[in-house]
């Protein structure tokens, strides 16, 4: 399991660079991680990000686009909105989740 | 001694590269199974950054159409693969065509789908509508149905011809279901 170096802290990634430990997050780190792929964060990306860490909590898994619009109240345009391109992907990483598994 | 400070390990979203992806997705069938394949892919796709079209034909039109796109139907015959829940076994061939089973087999179909939180077909398109998707109509399909836009889904941009279809997605990725 790889390991790298982020705003100063050794944090365990898998091969992609997602982070594999739940609690070696934090939001300064989630902060870095944002930068390092050119997500500029407002409050709103926050929220999402907040109900992602603790769906994960409850469900185990990373909430896919259709969770976060049905369960979270982000409408699948404002995911794409707020992380363009590969919303899913961008959100997992930012929040220090696995890539999200299902379909939808 | 120097010290060695690897480069981070950061996940290549690329957003400045795969922009020219683009995938084309024709919608022929009108059955609720043979629905399901292009919706998933096209919300994958545009999951990952690919541009996306839906070309909805012949009996793929069900699907946008707003009289039917609710009730889509599955039915077992002709179609051996049909897994039956108790022991996973077929459903046989000379029972497939018996009143009912069309109900009963739409309704399991409907069951599992929804099992998985995967949509139903309207709230699908809307997702993929949502996520950027663009859907369209085939010219031949609806002048045989004899239907028009306002009998089509909102989310449809238009109805294309043939010709419109093959110039929109020059460099595509091509996918008939």
């Amino acid at each position: 399991m790889p390991v790298t170096t982020l705003n100063g802290h050794d944090v365990h990634v898998d091969d992609e660079g997602f982070l594999t430990e739940y609690d070696e997050w934090s939001e300064d780190l989630g902060n870095v991680l944002a930068a390092n792929i050119g997500v500029e964060m407002t409050e709103r990306h926050w929220e999402i990000i907040r109900f992602l860490r603790s769906d994960f909590k409850e469900q185990g898994e990373t909430a896919t686009t259709r969770r976060v619009q049905t369960v979270g109240g982000f409408p699948t345009k404002e995911q794409f909105e707020l992380f363009p391109k590969k919303p899913a992907k961008k959100m997992a990483y930012i929040a220090g989740l696995p890539k999200p598994h299902g379909c939808v | 001694m120097t010290t060695d400070v690897a480069a981070a390990i950061v996940p290549k979203f690329d957003d400045d590269t795969e922009t020219d992806r683009k995938l084309a997705i024709i919608c022929s069938k009108g059955n609720l199974d043979m629905a399901y394949p292009g919706l998933i892919l096209a919300n994958a796709a545009l999951g990952e950054g690919v541009e996306v079209h839906l070309f909805f034909t012949f009996w793929g039109f069900d699907m946008i159409l707003k009289s039917r796109m609710n009730h889509l139907k599955f039915s077992p015959v002709g179609n051996t693969a049909m897994h039956l829940p108790v022991t996973d076994s077929r459903v046989a061939a000379a029972l497939a065509p018996m009143p009912g089973m069309t109900a009963v087999a739409t309704k399991m179909m409907m069951k599992q789908i929804a099992d998985l939180g995967v949509p139903e077909v309207p709230d699908f398109l809307e997702q993929i509508s949502a996520s950027g998707g663009h859907l369209w109509a085939c010219r031949m399909s609806a002048d045989m149905m004899k239907v028009d836009e306002t009998d089509l889904y909102e989310g449809v941009e238009a109805i294309i011809n043939a010709s419109d279809f093959i110039e929109m997605t020059a460099g595509a990725q091509l996918l008939f279901i």
